[in-house]
C-alpha cells in the first residue's frame, strides 16, 4: 500500500486520540496516559516517515485529497489535505522531535501530581501542529492554529498555581491573538476575493495561477496590490506565533511552563508554525515581486521583520541571567534568521534552518530541563556553574548543540543552514541591511552561547543545588544523544555542494558539485571569522576567569551597566506596552464603566429617586386618608406574599431542579396527550 | 433506527447528561458547562431537524445553530464575568452560598 494524500489525516488524528484517551483515563493511571501520548506518537513518526518517502517520489507536485465539510447554500465550504515535501518533512520532524520530547517527560514529569494531563495537553498540541501541517485550506489551518494557541495555553500555564504561570499563560494567549486577528482577516479578505480557501485544488486553489494573477492585477488605494495586503496580513498571525518584533514578547515569559514544554514550544511546534504559514503561502507572498509600481512589496517588510527579530534578540540574550531565558531569546533571534531567508526570496533555507534549528534548539532545551531537573530546579547560571564532572552526557550533547547554534563550521548543522541564509541575503538585490543584521548577530550568538555554557557547566558549583547534582537517567539522557546526532548529521542534507533537502523541497533537480563550495567562500570565510570573534570574545570574557562565588559581577555589567541593565529589563519592552497599550485598555476600561456607573447609573438612580418622591407623596396622601380600611387587606397580601416568599429560596439549583420537573412534565404531558 | 432518530438519541443523551452536571453541581463553573452541554443538545436537534427533517431548506437550520452559537458565546462571557463577580463577592464560587436574593 503506497502512502497518499488520502491517508494524510492519520498523522494528527492519532495524538488527538491519544489526548481524548488521556483525558478520559483516570487521574491515577500514569501508564495509560504517557503510553498511549508516545505509542500514538510513535505511530504518526512512522506515517510521516512513509509520507515523506511518497513525497519525494513526485516532489514537484502537490497532492492533495479535498472534501466537502458543509454545505450552505450553493457552495460548499471545503477542506483537504495536502502531501508534498514541505509537509512531509516538517511532519517527520515534529513527530521525531515530539516523540523524543515525550519520553524525556517521562522522567522530569515524573514526581509532578498532574502528570496525566500533562501528557493528554502535549499529545493535544502535537495533534494541533500537525493539523497545521497536513491542512491544504487555510480555514483547516487556521482552526488547527487555534488548537497550538490553545494546548500552549493550557501547557505554559501547567503549573497554574504560580501566578507567574498563569500570568505568562495569558500573556502567550493574548498576544499571539493580536497576530491571529490579522490572519483572520487575511482570511476572510482573501475568501473575499477568491471564492475559495483551498491551497491546491487542481488550478482553483488560491496559491495557485489563476488566482494569483487575479489577486496581484487589483490594486487598493496607494498602489498596493490586493496580494500583499492579504500577504501582510496572514505575515501577521506568523508575527505573533512566531515570536517576531513587535510581539515577541510573550516568548521569553512562556519559559514559565515546564522545560520539555519549552523545549515543544521553542524548537518543534508553536514558533515553527508561523515560518511554516509563510512558507506555505509563498507563492502568495511572492506574486507581487514581479510589480514594479507597489509601494512596498510583502517579502521585503518579511525580510526586515526578520533581520530586525534577529538582531534584538541576540541583543537581550547577552544580558539574561536565567538560562531558560536565554534560550528563549536565542529561539526569538533564530526565528528572526528564518523570517529574513523568507524575507530574501529563499524559503528553502528557511525550511532548512527551521528543521536544523528544531534539532538543537529541542536539544539545548532538553539539556537545560536536564541541569534544571539535577539542580532542583535552579535556573540562574550565576547559581549554577562546574556541573561538567558531574553532569558528562549532559555537557557533552549541550556543548554540541551550543556549537551548531553557534555556527561552529562543518561538522555542526547550524552552520550550514545559517550559511545557506547568508547567502541568500547577499544575493538579495534591494538591501543588504539584513545581510549585516544576520552577520552582526552571527557574533552575538557565539558570544553569549559561550557565556551560557561557560557559566553554567565550568568553574566552581555556586550552590548546594549544584554542588549536589548528578546526571539523570537514561530516559533523559537518550533523547538529547538522539538530538545531539541530528544537530550533527542533519546539517549534511544541505551543504551548497549537495543541496539535497533544497532541491526536494523545491522539487527542482539536483546540482551536487564541490563547486559551488567555493563560490561563496568570501562570505563564508567572513562568517567563520565571525564565528570564532563571537567565541573568542567570550572565553576572553567568561572562560578566562570563571566566576568564583554567585554575588560576583559579570565582566560586562562591571563595563557597561547601563548597558546591560537594560537589556537584563529586555530593553524595556514589556514597559513600554505596559504604558501605551496596557493603560489605553486600562483607560477605556475606566472609561466604560465611568458611563456605566455615572450616566446610565445616574439616570437609574435619578428614575428610582423620582419613584422614591412619588411613593413619598402617596404614603403621605395614605396615611393621613385612606389608611384605615386597607390595613386589614395588606395584612392578607402580606401572609399570601410570606408564603410565596418560601419558594423564592436564592438557590439557583433549586430553581434549575423545578424547571427540569416542569419540563419533565411537559413533555409527558405532550407525548402521553399525543400531540406530535 | 434511521439517522434522525440516532441524532435526536445522542442530543438526548448529551441533554441528560448536562442536565445531571448542572443540577449535581455546586461549582458554578461546572453548572454553567452543563448549561453549555444542554445548549449544544438543542444545537444538534436543530441541525438534525434541518438535515434530515421533511423538506431541508437551504440553510435555516444552519442559521439557527450559528445564532445560538453566537449567543452561547456572549452568554459564556456573562456567565464568567458573574462567577468572578460572585467570587469576588463571596471568596469562592460555589452555587449554594449565593443565595442572597432569597425571600
Amino acid at each position: 500500500m503506497t502512502f497518499t494524500a488520502n491517508h494524510l489525516w492519520l498523522i494528527p488524528t492519532l495524538p488527538l486520540l491519544a489526548a481524548g484517551l488521556g483525558a478520559l483515563a483516570p487521574s491515577k493511571d500514569r501508564r495509560l496516559a504517557a503510553g498511549s501520548a508516545i505509542v500514538a506518537m510513535a505511530i504518526s513518526f512512522v506515517l510521516a516517515c512513509l509520507a515523506l518517502q511518497s513525497a519525494l517520489q513526485a516532489p514537484a507536485t502537490h497532492a492533495v485529497a479535498n472534501f466537502a465539510w458543509f454545505d450552505l447554500g450553493a457552495s460548499p465550504m471545503r477542506l483537504g489535505f495536502l502531501l508534498d515535501p514541505l509537509t512531509a518533512f516538517m511532519c517527520v520532524m515534529v513527530t521525531f522531535v515530539g516523540l523524543l520530547i515525550f519520553i524525556f517527560s517521562l522522567g522530569y514529569m515524573q514526581a509532578d501530581a498532574n502528570f496525566k494531563q500533562f501528557f493528554c495537553f502535549l499529545s493535544l498540541f502535537a495533534a494541533a501542529m500537525l493539523g497545521v501541517l497536513v491542512a491544504n485550506s487555510l480555514l483547516l489551518l487556521f482552526i488547527c492554529w487555534e488548537l497550538v494557541g490553545l494546548a500552549s495555553y493550557l501547557l505554559i500555564g501547567f503549573w497554574f498555581h504560580k501566578p507567574s504561570a498563569a500570568a505568562a499563560a495569558k500573556k502567550a494567549f493574548i498576544t499571539t491573538r493580536i497576530g491571529d486577528l490579522g490572519l483572520l482577516l487575511g482570511l476572510l479578505w482573501l475568501y473575499d476575493a477568491t471564492g475559495s480557501l483551498l491551497f491546491y485544488d487542481g488550478g482553483q486553489g488560491v496559491l495557485e495561477n489563476t488566482a494569483l494573477a487575479a489577486l496581484a492585477g487589483q490594486t487598493l488605494g496607494g498602489g498596493l496590490a490586493l496580494s500583499t495586503a492579504i500577504g501582510l496580513l496572514i505575515f501577521c498571525g506568523a508575527i505573533g506565533k512566531s515570536g517576531q518584533f513587535p510581539l515577541h514578547v510573550w516568548l521569553p515569559d512562556a519559559m514559565e511552563g515546564p522545560t520539555p514544554v519549552s523545549a515543544l514550544i521553542h524548537a518543534a511546534t508553536m514558533v515553527a508554525a508561523g515560518v511554516f504559514l509563510v512558507a506555505r503561502v509563498y507563492p502568495l507572498m511572492q506574486i507581487d515581486a514581479a510589480l514594479a509600481a507597489v509601494p512596498v512589496h510583502a517579502l521585503t517588510v518579511v525580510a526586515f521583520i526578520g533581520a530586525i527579530t534577529a538582531l534584538l534578540g541576540a541583543f537581550i540574550a547577552c544580558g539574561q541571567n536565567d538560562i531558560k531565558r536565554v534560550l528563549a531569546f536565542s529561539t526569538v533571534s533564530q526565528l528572526g534568521y528564518m523570517m529574513l531567508a523568507l524575507g530574501v526570496g529563499s524559503w528553502t533555507a528557511a525550511i532548512f534552518h527551521l528543521l536544523t534549528h528544531a534539532f538543537f534548539k529541542a536539544l539545548l532545551f532538553l539539556g537545560a530541563g536536564s541541569v534544571i531537573h539535577a539542580a532542583h530546579h535552579e535556573q540562574d547560571i550565576r547559581l549554577l556553574g562546574g556541573l561538567r564532572p558531574k553532569m558528562k552526557i549532559t555537557f557533552a550533547t549541550f556543548a554540541i548543540g551550543m556549537m551548531a547554534l553557534s555556527g561552529v563550521p562543518f561538522l555542526f548543522s547550524g552552520f550550514w543552514s545559517k550559511e545557506a541564509i547568508l547567502h541568500a541575503a547577499h544575493a538579495w538585490d534591494v538591501s543588504h541591511l539584513p545581510l549585516y543584521a544576520g552577520l552582526a548577530a552571527v557574533v552575538l550568538t557565539a558570544f553569549y552561547m559561550t557565556r551560557l555554557v561557560a557559566e553554567t557547566f565550568l568553574g566552581q558549583p555556586r550552590s548546594a543545588a549544584a554542588e549536589h547534582a548528578h546526571e539523570n537517567s537514561a530516559v533523559m539522557t537518550i533523547p538529547l544523544i538522539l538530538l545531539a546526532l541530528g544537530a550533527i548529521g542533519l546539517g549534511f542534507l544541505g551543504t551548497p555542494a549537495w543541496p539535497w533537502l533544497q532541491a526536494r523541497l523545491s522539487g527542482t533537480e539536483l546540482h551536487s558539485s564541490l563547486h559551488h563550495l567555493m563560490e561563496g567562500s568570501g562570505l563564508m570565510l567572513l562568517s567563520i571569522g565571525l564565528v570564532g570573534v563571537g567565541l573568542g570574545l567570550g572565553w576572553w570574557l567568561y572562560g578566562r576567569r570563571l566566576r568564583t562565588t554567585a554575588e560576583a559581577r559579570d565582566p560586562l555589567v562591571v563595563t557597561a551597566p547601563q548597558v546591560m541593565a537594560a537589556l537584563a529589563n529586555r530593553l524595556g519592552f514589556d514597559e513600554l506596552y505596559a504604558a501605551t497599550v496596557g493603560r489605553l485598555n486600562h483607560f477605556t476600561a475606566t472609561l466604560a464603566q465611568g458611563i456605566d456607573r455615572w450616566v446610565l447609573g445616574g439616570l437609574v438612580n435619578f428614575l428610582a429617586q423620582l419613584g422614591v418622591f412619588s411613593g413619598t407623596v402617596n404614603r403621605q396622601l395614605d396615611e393621613d386618608g385612606l389608611n384605615g380600611g386597607f390595613d386589614q387587606i395588606s395584612a392578607s397580601v402580606r401572609g399570601s406574599g410570606q408564603r410565596y416568599a418560601q419558594a423564592q429560596t436564592g438557590e439557583a439549583h433549586g430553581y434549575l431542579r423545578v424547571m427540569a420537573v416542569a419540563f419533565i412534565v411537559l413533555a409527558l404531558v405532550l407525548v402521553l396527550g399525543g400531540a406530535r | 433506527m434511521t439517522p434522525l432518530h440516532l441524532c435526536l438519541l445522542i442530543s438526548s443523551g448529551l441533554f441528560c447528561i448536562g442536565l445531571t452536571g448542572a443540577l449535581a453541581r455546586s461549582n458554578t463553573i461546572l453548572v454553567l458547562l452543563g448549561i453549555e452541554l444542554m445548549l449544544n443538545a438543542a444545537n444538534l436537534n436543530f441541525i438534525a431537524f434541518w438535515r434530515f427533517g421533511p423538506a431541508p431548506s437551504p440553510a435555516n437550520g444552519m442559521i439557527f445553530v450559528l445564532f445560538a452559537i453566537a449567543v452561547a458565546a456572549a452568554e459564556a462571557a456573562v456567565g464568567l464575568a458573574l462567577i468572578i463577580a460572585v467570587y469576588r463577592h463571596q471568596k469562592n464560587i460555589r452555587l449554594q452560598e449565593a443565595n442572597t436574593l432569597r425571600g
